[in-house]
């Protein structure tokens, strides 16, 4: 019986043996077959020596989360060889290096043994770059394995490797001679097969920072200040390429951007704020660890009232913890990040797609607000390979905000006062230096309306209400929840992030597996709004899907809620370090349903 | 003919304006505060060199220093930041916004402890900035812990000696590559306003390290950093005169033991020399200096080190003329055309 797009590849390697370039390959040729399909890469913090994975998912249904279940393992890495092996269901296909003999460790597995050093040494004279050839041999046999057309799989290594012809002319005989080598040894092709669908017309395949380095560069931005974390290096080192493309001035050849990586995140984030201060639409990127720095900057930001725009690519924490391991472990620290009390504006970008246009409307939110806004993107999103939609160009004007021109300087005349709300908002009017506007003078410490120093009991009291009436504000600039009713559902799922495909493909499974029809709300942004409220009343049980240990969102949401909403509510909870899977969310969901 | 007494004419500067413009609020320091002088002669400075205030940021760290920002120059937009931290938000507010002149005010506590990884990275990208340490050599604000340039065996009122060797802060500074270094002392009225003039024209990283003594918790014997010690060990490099550009050059300094640095904007920086081979483009000269100066237990003071010409960091950035603040749409978002081929070659 034959598997028809539908089942998982996954590729054990050794790091730093060049085995990204055959990766993408295979995703690529059967992307550009029209099944859809999406690439996770599971790589230790290491530069080269220590074992990787690179899983591949193809699904015709479009599910692009990660599958929990492995169909077909190409064992290339002699380390993890027998524990990968043994840890396969049965019934499941592996290609192997030849001399691991790993046909004899199970007899329910299809085996195919491919000698790779013997086929590398005929195909690449020089010795030292075997090494680097050898991946793309598995291409090959794959090809031929899973019926992939070979020149899908030429098209798809002229896109990665391009410029290159030494390269390309290496890595295409060692492709045709893995194929050759599967056609004359192996009778006939494997189960699991890819054909020809159609659904990934106008479709691209990109990862989450680089769609969050793009929205940034059509956002706007002007300053950017970083420094290198894993996961997030990837999306200013993005944004640098981006902006010296497209961002140079046309007539004078200029840089209409200044990029700075910092000496820490504390000067990245002082850096934002101070451009913030003076006008400029900055932003940084980082991860875990860095936010921690950034405590202090991010109440000034609150306290001070100046935009800027933090990335949080989250990694597993805490401490060190797993950097090259994903989760959502920073939802609490980030919303209430700093002394005092402080509440910050979170975005949670539920794809690559909303990590670029949540980019471009995070420095909208932050003007407008004046105050610091997170983008709470993770490792699974950032730095894995994603099929999406085509982005939308930005029709949308940028919105600066409140900020005192000389009309405005008129109208309000000597009444003016940095912190005085004169809208009913309670978003202030800034002033920004090298204008007509007044100046004034900003500080962390205590200040009244006008902002001048005060220890007046009252005026830290009505500064510090006015904070939270504006944190009110922001429910209505905020992107709204994307709410699906399903009749008759008892039961709501609430998810956001990188687990939003893996819900999806749950509530599918609960429903044509289980019987169990689900309403869904993903969550697109903190402060919460009424979406919310509406949700869970309408609902029984209302299960919060997160990747964290603490139900982090869940307890932002005790915060806020009434208390006959709480107790609607229960977890499902995911943080192994691995990107969240459909199976795990039902299983769950149904343990919790005593089903 | 009225005999009516003429009203004198209001002394004013180049820009038409009063001494009085340039003032800010009210100090709350203590009184008799070296830093209540600085601040006079910051005032001075940018009323003498004709500065549009609203073309001044001010910033500063936390500390007493770190307060005075708001005791000069009301007309300019001032930030007083986080603990350490003004180096990164001067250099942030600087990129926004690169027309502008930054001054800013730290201490030795805020700049050499808790800030020195700033400190540091701040004067090796020599961001145009004239960046003031006013040195007391102890913590003011939360009552006279030893900062890291208090002298070794020092005393504090407590009676806990300094066992730590201090921190140069200028011989830093020139190590790491700002291009205007010079001490002065609170009390020296002339020599610090003829340095703060000339880092006004300087454009690059201006380190001022200012002798400023604590008159609270450290101006008792014992005190390397109190006025009477000063007084009796501050060895001036000579005098230190400033010609801004747009006066006449009168000098009546013989040739023979004067230095002239031409400034940046076309200013004269005039060097009345002690040694006869002291050139203050000389980094070796410089620290040897430094260090002779303090193994005697004694402050040298002056400009120790100017590059003029130095790249500064705004400059190495290569940004378009307008300030990044202010750049209109058009500047700062692409065309759709650049959308549709980035999503061209995704696909």
């Amino acid at each position: 019986m034959s598997v028809v797009n539908d089942f998982s590849i996954q590729v054990a390697t050794v790091n730093g043996s060049g085995s990204q370039t055959a990766n993408l390959v295979l995703l690529r040729s059967i992307f550009q077959m029209g099944v859809p399909v999406s690439g996770k890469n599971l790589f230790p913090s290491n530069i080269a020596g220590l074992p990787t994975w690179f899983t591949i998912r193809a699904n015709h249904r479009g599910y692009i989360a990660r599958k929990k279940e492995i169909d077909l393992l190409v064992a290339m890495n002699p380390e993890t060889a027998k524990e990968d092996v043994l840890t396969l269901e049965p019934g499941r296909t592996v290609v192997y290096d030849e001399p691991l003999k790993l046909n004899a460790l199970r007899d329910d597995l299809k085996f195919y043994p491919v000698p790779f050093d013997k086929i590398v040494a005929d195909v690449c004279p020089d010795a030292k770059l075997r090494r680097l050839v050898k991946n793309m041999i598995y291409d090959g046999v794959l090809a031929r394995l899973l019926s992939i057309d070979l020149a899908e799989m030429e098209k798809a290594l002229g896109k990665q490797l391009g410029k290159k012809p030494k390269a390309m002319e290496l890595n295409g005989n060692a492709l045709k001679a893995g194929f050759k080598y599967a056609s004359d040894n192996f009778e006939a092709t494997d189960a699991y097969k890819i054909e020809r669908l159609n659904k990934t017309e106008g479709q691209i395949l990109v990862e989450g920072n680089a769609a969050a380095a793009m929205g940034c560069m059509f956002g706007g931005v002007t300053v950017v200040a970083w420094y290198p974390i894993t996961p997030s290096s990837s999306l200013p080192e993005s944004l640098i390429g981006y902006l010296r493309k497209y961002r140079m001035d046309k007539q004078s050849g200029k840089a209409t951007f200044a990029v700075v990586q910092a000496e820490d995140e504390i000067a990245a984030i002082g850096m934002v704020l101070g451009a913030g201060w003076a006008g400029a639409r900055s932003m940084t990127s980082t991860s875990g660890p860095g936010i921690s720095l950034m405590s202090e900057f991010a109440g000034l930001s609150y306290y001070a009232e100046i935009p800027g725009v933090i990335f949080n690519v989250q990694r597993v924490g805490p401490s060190t913890g797993l950097p090259t391991r994903t989760a959502q472990g920073d939802i609490l620290f980030a919303a209430l990040n700093s002394h005092g009390d402080t509440r910050h504006p979170l975005l949670l970008p539920g794809s690559v797609e909303e990590c670029y246009s949540m980019a471009i409307d995070s420095f909208d939110l932050s003007e407008r607000l004046q105050t610091l806004v997170y983008v709470m993107s993770d490792l699974d999103l950032g730095m894995n390979t994603w099929m999406s939609p085509t982005f939308t160009y930005p029709e949308k004007p940028f919105d600066r905000g409140k900020v005192l021109d000389e009309a405005k300087v008129r109208e309000l005349g000597a009444s003016w006062g940095r912190y005085k709300d004169v809208d009913g908002d309670a978003v202030p009017w800034r002033s920004l230096p090298d204008t007509k506007a007044p100046s004034f003078f900003t500080r962390g410490s205590g200040h009244n309306a006008m902002a001048v120093y005060s220890e007046r009991p009252d005026d830290y009291q009505n500064n510090l209400d006015r904070l939270a009436r504006k944190f009110v504000t922001a429910k209505s600039l905020v992107p709204a929840p994307v709410v699906d009713l399903r009749n008759g559902a008892k039961i709501g799922v609430v998810a956001y992030g990188s687990s939003s495909f893996a819900m999806e493909e749950s509530r599918d499974q609960l429903r044509e597996q289980h019987g169990i029809e689900t309403s869904y709300l993903r969550l697109r942004a903190y402060p919460f709004t009424a979406d919310l409220d509406d949700f869970i009343r309408r609902h029984d049980r209302v299960y919060v899907v997160e990747q964290n240990r603490d139900a982090q969102m869940l307890s932002l949401m005790k915060m806020d809620l009434d208390a006959s909403l709480i107790t609607k509510l229960a977890s499902v909870l995911h943080y192994n370090g691995l990107p969240i899977d459909a199976r795990s969310i039902t299983d769950g969901i149904l343990a919790k349903e005593g089903k | 003919m009225s005999d009516a007494p003429s009203t004198p004419a209001k002394k004013v500067n180049r820009l038409g304006l009063e001494l009085a413009s340039y003032r800010g609020s009210k100090t709350t320091l203590c009184a008799g505060c070296g830093h209540n002088a600085i601040t006079e002669r910051i005032i001075d400075a940018f009323y003498e060199m004709g500065i549009d205030a609203k073309k001044v940021l001010k910033l500063s760290g936390i500390g007493c220093s770190s307060k005075s920002p708001a005791y000069f120059l009301n007309q300019a937009h001032g930030f007083n930041s986080v603990h350490g931290r003004m180096p990164s938000v001067a250099t942030g507010a600087m990129l926004a916004n690169a027309s502008m002149l930054a001054i800013g005010v730290s201490g030795d506590g805020d700049t050499g402890a808790i800030g020195a990884g700033q400190f540091v990275h701040l004067m090796r990208r020599n961001l145009p900035i004239i960046y003031i340490v006013e040195d007391n050599g102890c913590y003011g604000l939360t009552k006279g812990q030893f900062s890291p340039t208090a002298d070794q065996g020092s005393k504090a009122k407590n009676g806990v000696v300094n066992e730590l060797p201090p921190l140069d802060l200028c011989a830093l500074a020139i190590e790491l590559g700002a291009s205007f270094v010079a001490r002065s002392f609170s009390g020296d009225k002339k020599q610090l306003l003829s340095i703060l003039k000339a880092a006004i024209a300087h454009k690059g990283t201006c380190l001022i390290d200012v002798i400023s003594p604590c008159v609270t918790f450290n101006d008792h014997e014992g005190s390397t950093k109190s006025y009477a010690y000063v007084k009796d060990h501050d060895e001036i490099l000579g005098e230190v005169t400033f010609v801004p550009y747009f006066e006449d050059i009168h000098v009546d300094y013989e040739p023979g033991s004067t230095t002239n640095v031409k400034m940046h904007d076309g200013s004269h920086l005039y060097l009345r020399k002690i040694a006869e081979d002291y050139n203050p483009s000389d980094k070796m000269a410089a620290l040897t200096l430094l260090h002779d100066t303090a193994r005697r237990g004694e402050f040298a003071t002056g400009v120790f080190y100017v590059e003029p010409d130095k790249e500064d960091f705004t400059t190495s950035l290569n940004l378009v003329d307008t300030p990044l603040a202010f750049l209109a749409t058009e500047q700062v978002r692409p065309p759709k055309a650049v959308l549709d081929q980035l999503m061209e070659g995704l696909k």
